[in-house]
């Protein structure tokens, strides 16, 4: 079994054909279940619905059935022979960009839809610049509704200039074009042949091919640590083990570390696991790292190479996205966790409020609410030990909680 | 050099840091151990996550008292060798107690009755985080859970106002007498659960493997004979070829008609199937939105 596991996130309103074509996707690669199709086709029915609706696929609350309206994220998972797919699907309407960021903040392609007949709107835009500011690797373009247009190449070939004359000014290292037809199928799994002009491959074809092998970070060793392993049993009776999940970088057996926040050196004796010793490992992995010298080292702390360490500061600054109707406080105090720290900190200066749809900066506008983009500069009371964002998506990220009502307040993206 | 893990090793990483978080979270944490293939890989991942210390969590079993006796004895088997503390949460203790009451009839089930039992007993164990066994392709209600899903002070859920999960940073965060529910396998399938079971060489219940049984069928559903159940007159025994594709209670499991004597066969079944695991629970059958509102009460 050599299957890879691709993460992908999709956002859109109920009427451009992402559940279509997510609906398309699960039933040609044979992941809709016949008691699956046979409860939406019933609800659809019962609700007067022409045809079989297949967001009820993926809108699972009773609300969002009700309303016909999808409120959250939801998961759905399909596979090929090649490769295993799960789909953060969430809504597109501006009042979720927190959940579109949810979705996007552990995917490798986002795939972004625009109906052929409107080109580009406000809504490509948003998902756009979001699949852009949580530094999603690839970015897949599909024009969609192209048997509405004559399959016409022109049609094509505008909306993908239109939008590469747009996303040049985001920062994303790989954008796609494919014209598609959710509803006729037309190069989602199979090939068009409505569109002979198109030499590029299908949507299933690029999900499965996207090289996503070099999207984590193989070069900036991290490991923050989660805890330490004491078996305290007469087999084990020295063993002091540090487990955690690769977050950067490989780490090989006799490597020369460094603990942070002490600063202090060592050499990797074991690098263990269940199955047992490996000589190296690298993100995602889940392993325990041993030590040659016995340390004071907990959770929270990181080892790291020597000659590569992260930025070690209590002042941060950062992309943040607010996620609750309380407004952002300046100089207000918040938990805030990142890797495997949690620490108070208080908010600094609002540098500016970014308008997701223009990408403009406003300078003088300081309310930061729901789903607002912003900004910020952040003091905490311990250093931090972090990577910017845009180098390594598990050390530059942070959320902040409210610590009166516990609630996850807000997403950063470190700069 | 390629430095890339197959979808099950990557699965499996992700499971582990979640019950590592769990344990360096919480102050006491428990499993919720079902006897059923997800709560044995979550058992099988807990140890791999620990090892070679013990796992940090108590077993917690909710028996109903209408399990398949082929589950009570994999359950003491496992526990035993792991080395954990199981803790019974009895249904009919809670019915001898008058806590609770039976429902009547031929669809009687104790399946509701379950949350009441486990609420109490997560309140009297002081449990903070209970983990489940739940996945997310289960279920369309299951679909929008979090990893780390709040409960309030009456273990309810609230799927509309649920906080963001971002990244791999997992807010536990929580007022006294709340408390967590933790779904390390929620990114598993099905056939991923089988298939990483075959190649863990993981020990499973008799009960997922064909054998013959005492069956009757109703409502398209075919389901064992047990003193737990009563037929109606025209429900008659026959003995069939069947399986288990999920364990539940013995009166609201659907059986599978299958050959499926090795967990290859059964991964093979899978791969093909064309009906979901749920396909055959009845308790999941009662309305369309069954599950979402057994599970805003405090249900698994």
């Amino acid at each position: 079994m050599t299957t890879e596991l691709l993460r992908f996130t999709t956002a859109g309103s109920v009427d451009d054909g992402k559940s279509t074509l997510i609906g398309r996707l699960l039933y040609d690669s044979k992941s809709i279940f016949e008691d699956q199709y046979e409860a939406i086709e019933a609800t659809s029915l019962r609700r007067g619905e022409e045809g079989v609706n297949l967001a009820l696929l993926t809108d699972g609350l009773k609300a969002e059935r009700e309303q016909g309206i999808t409120i959250d994220v939801a998961y759905r998972y399909f596979a090929t022979p090649k490769r295993k797919f799960i789909v953060a699907d969430c809504p597109g309407h501006i009042q979720y960009t927190r959940n579109m960021v949810t979705g996007a903040s552990t995917a490798n392609v986002a795939l972004v839809l625009i109906d052929a007949r409107q080109g580009i709107v406000e809504q490509t835009r948003r998902h756009s610049f979001i699949a852009s500011l949580l530094q999603i690797p690839h970015l897949v373009v599909c024009i969609n509704k192209m048997d509405l247009m004559d399959y016409s190449e022109e049609v094509y070939q505008q909306i993908k200039e239109e939008f590469s004359g747009f996303s040049n000014k985001l920062n994303v290292k790989d954008i796609h074009f494919i014209p598609i037809s959710a509803l006729k199928g037309d190069n989602v799994v199979e090939a068009s042949e409505n569109m002979p002009w198109y030499k590029g491959g299908t949507l299933m074809y690029y999900l499965e091919n996207v090289h996503i092998g070099s999207d984590n970070n193989f070069i900036d060793t991290r490991f923050p640590i989660q805890q330490v392993i004491r078996p305290y049993s007469d087999d084990y009776h020295d063993y002091r083990g540090y487990a955690g999940r690769i977050a950067g970088g490989v780490l090989k057996k006799g490597d020369e570390v460094t603990l942070l926040p002490s600063g202090f050196s060592s050499r990797i004796a074991k690098i263990d696991t269940y199955d047992g010793e490996l000589e190296e490992a690298y993100p995602p992995m889940s392993v325990t790292v041993l030590l040659e010298d016995d340390f004071d080292l907990g959770r929270g702390d990181m080892i790291v190479r020597q000659n590569n360490q992260p930025t070690i500061s209590q002042d941060i600054e950062l992309m943040i996205c607010w996620f609750n109707d309380r407004p952002l406080q300046v100089r207000g105090k918040y938990l805030l966790m990142h890797t495997t720290q949690e620490m108070r900190c208080m908010v600094g200066e609002i540098r500016y409020k970014l308008n997701i749809n223009t990408l403009h900066r406003d300078l003088e506008d300081k309310h930061i609410g729901m789903n607002d983009i912003a900004r910020i500069t952040i003091r905490c009371t311990k250093p931090l030990f972090f990577d910017s964002y845009r180098k390594n998506r598990i050390t530059g990220s942070v959320i902040l909680v409210d610590e009166h009502t516990n609630e996850t307040v807000g997403a950063g993206m470190i700069i | 050099m390629t430095y890339q893990l197959n979808h099950l090793k990557e699965l499996e990483s992700e499971s582990i840091f979640v019950l590592r978080e769990v344990a360096a979270k919480f102050e006491n944490p428990v499993l919720l151990f079902s006897g059923g293939k997800d709560s044995i890989l979550m058992a099988h991942l807990a140890m791999k996550a620990f090892h070679p210390a013990r796992i940090p969590f108590v077993f917690l079993h909710v028996d109903t008292g209408h399990n398949f006796p082929e589950t009570l004895t994999y359950r003491d088997e496992l526990v035993e060798k792991l080395g954990v503390r199981l803790i019974v949460a009895s249904v009919q203790e809670a019915i001898d107690k008058r806590l609770i009451v039976e429902e009547k009839g031929y669809h009687a089930s104790r399946n509701l009755l379950q949350t009441f039992v486990l609420l109490d007993a997560l309140e009297k164990g002081k449990y903070d985080a209970a983990l489940g066994g739940g996945r997310r392709d289960e279920e369309k209600a299951r679909a929008k859970e979090r990893f780390f899903s709040h409960r309030d002070e009456f273990g309810q859920w609230d799927p509309k106002n649920q906080r963001p999960e971002l990244w791999n940073l997992f807010n536990a965060r929580k007022q006294p007498g709340e408390h967590f529910r933790v779904f390390p396998i929620s990114n598993w399938t099905e056939l991923d659960v089988w298939q990483y079971l075959a190649e863990e060489k993981v020990p499973l219940p008799s009960l997922y493997f064909s054998h013959k049984r005492k069956i009757f069928e109703r409502d398209g559903l075919i389901l064992a004979d047990s003193p737990y159940i009563t037929r109606k007159p025209e429900e008659v025994l026959e003995e069939r070829v069947i399986r288990c594709r999920t364990i539940g209670d013995m009166t609201c499991t659907g059986l599978w008609e299958s050959d499926a004597s090795t967990i290859e066969d059964i991964i093979r079944e899978v791969s093909t199937a064309r009906k979901t695991e749920r396909g055959g629970r009845a308790d999941d059958k009662r309305s369309d939105t069954a599950m979402e509102d057994r599970k805003k009460e405090g249900y698994f």
